[in-house]
């Protein structure tokens, strides 16, 4: 309906940007890790990562139905959802347990709160968390490959597993008494991990694809990893070694940045990858699992608000 | 007539002590791990509640206004001491189960609660039927956070399995099933309310 005088609202001039725009340009960002999985672990993980997406998409579309609010799956939060959680599991892990998980974080993570944009925690991670309380078995055995496959087992500790069992001398051993030898299988993802955390090298490729289409930015990245790496080297650890293994790449580039869960301000931004940092470095060291980022990144989550309502951006023309 | 037969039943489901008061929450999230513990929690509760609001609805009009508080406490102690020398000797199982926190009914929010707001303001009769919605009330509730706890923590009910060859998922009857149960149920309840 085409009017000589159009009245709206503000804001009048909009950007290209919209949800369907930067799902699916992280759904590309992660292809790179989840194919290099499939490479690594098999057919069976291309399985695995099919169900995540499959039961995040059904369970999304048929809660939306039965709210009898739009269906929106085809925006493709969904489909990231689903691709995390099973970038978060173990690759040899029975198929029913992410499907559990998927549902949980999508049912009561993401629409028990409303939905998108209304969810305090990242659904993944919420999924992710529950079926590691749920079955703490299945979700920390892991196929071996590699280098770490040495031993005649058919299952293997990752590096950060075998970090804190028997401590730094022994992985570097493992890995053939050379640190380099070390750092280039964790830059590869010739180790053992869950699906999506392996290769540092291929989620950095797809943290480029995001930043190229600017759907993240640096902050929370870089002071995530920054803090992490800066608190190990101050209390004597490996920083390489510390962003390099263990899920804190995938958490740092893909589920930190979520913009539902993580800060608007860039100060905020910067205070919330740092906690993040911290909180990773903490569990790693001092608690009981060899791996805290999905923890870290949820216990931040919650202080959203609060670091949103400290760091405010300065309104023009106030001081 | 009928409105005896509201103090009756206004406790079993419109004003649910759990899902509407939302009293006694801590025993609902403690024992809840089965649908057994949850019938002998729901049951000494009935016990307790009914008997103390009736003899607090009695004696109401004696106990000075300053000390009705401790007055209460000594009344639904001493039922509480009953409840819980019953169940050791006659039901030493549930009792090993949920014995700590059948002493906790002391000071139970709901019969506390029960006490404060309806028996100190009527007759031991209307105390009496309000005593047992409540506590029938506070019992279906138990029912149903424990039979999903049950279903999907153990793959159990009443100790029987539900579907053979499935692994429970265990956090179910671990706190944080207990929290989620809860608060779905919560949600639920508030939720089929705002549809009327």
């Amino acid at each position: 309906m085409p009017s000589l005088l159009n009245v709206s609202s503000s804001p009048h001039i909009r950007t290209d940007d919209s949800v369907p725009r930067i799902m699916w340009t992280v759904v590309i960002a992660l292809v790179p890790t989840c194919a290099y999985s499939v490479y690594l672990f098999g057919w069976y993980t291309l399985a695995l990562i099919l169900v995540c997406v499959a039961t995040a998409v059904i369970t999304e579309a048929a809660i939306q139905w039965w709210r009898k609010v739009p269906v929106t799956v085809s925006d493709g939060s969904a489909v990231v959802m689903g691709m995390l959680v099973a970038c978060n599991i173990p690759p040899c892990i029975t198929w029913w347990i992410p499907v559990i998980g998927t549902f949980v974080g999508m049912a009561i993570a993401k629409h028990c709160f409303g939905g998108l944009g209304y969810n305090i925690f990242n659904p993944a991670l919420i999924g992710r968390a529950f079926i590691l309380a749920a079955y703490p078995k299945d979700m920390t055995t892991w196929k071996i490959v590699g280098t770490a496959a040495k031993v005649d087992a058919t299952t293997t500790a990752t590096p950060l597993m075998m970090l804190k069992e028997h401590g730094y001398p022994y992985l570097i051993e493992h890995f053939g008494g050379d640190k380099w030898a070390l750092y280039k299988d964790l830059f590869i993802g010739n180790v053992g991990g869950c699906i999506g955390e392996t290769s540092a090298l291929l989620i950095l490729v797809g943290a480029g694809i995001m930043l190229a289409r600017k759907v993240i930015t640096l902050y929370i990245p870089l002071s995530y990893l920054g803090t992490l790496a800066l608190l190990t080297f101050v209390f004597k650890g490996d920083p390489l070694f510390a962003i390099l293994a263990g899920g804190v790449m995938l958490g740092a580039w893909f589920m930190a940045t979520d913009m539902v869960t993580s800060p608007v301000t860039k100060k905020g931004q910067v205070i919330f990858g740092a906690g993040c940092g911290l909180l990773t470095f903490i569990i790693r060291t001092y608690g009981g699992y060899p791996e805290g980022t999905s923890y870290a990144i949820l216990l931040m989550n919650a202080t959203v608000p609060l670091i949103d309502r400290f760091f405010t951006n300065r309104v023009l023309g106030t001081k | 007539m009928t409105t005896q037969l509201k103090e009756l039943t206004k406790g079993l489901w419109e004003q649910n002590p759990i899902f509407v008061i939302a009293l006694g929450l801590c025993p609902t999230l403690a024992v809840t791990t089965s649908v057994r513990n949850a019938i002998g929690m729901g049951v000494s509760t009935i016990f307790v509640l009914v008997l103390s609001n009736v003899l607090i609805s009695a004696v109401r009009t004696i106990v000075p206004d300053k000390i009705r508080i401790p007055c209460y406490i000594v009344i639904i102690a001493f039922l509480v001491t009953v409840v819980d020398l019953v169940l050791a000797a006659y039901f030493p199982d549930i009792s090993k189960a949920i014995g700590l926190f059948i002493k906790l009914i002391v000071v139970n929010c709901i019969i506390l609660g029960r006490a404060e707001a309806f028996a100190a303001k009527n007759n031991p009769w209307r105390s009496m039927l309000d005593g047992i919605g409540m506590g029938i009330g506070f019992l279906i509730a138990l029912l149903m956070v424990s039979g999903i706890r049950e279903v999907l923590g153990a793959n159990k009910l009443f100790g029987y399995v539900v579907f053979p060859g499935w692994r429970p998922i265990g956090v179910m009857v671990l706190a944080p099933g207990a929290f989620l149960t809860l608060g779905l149920l919560l949600g639920w309840k508030r939720l089929s309310e705002l549809k009327h």
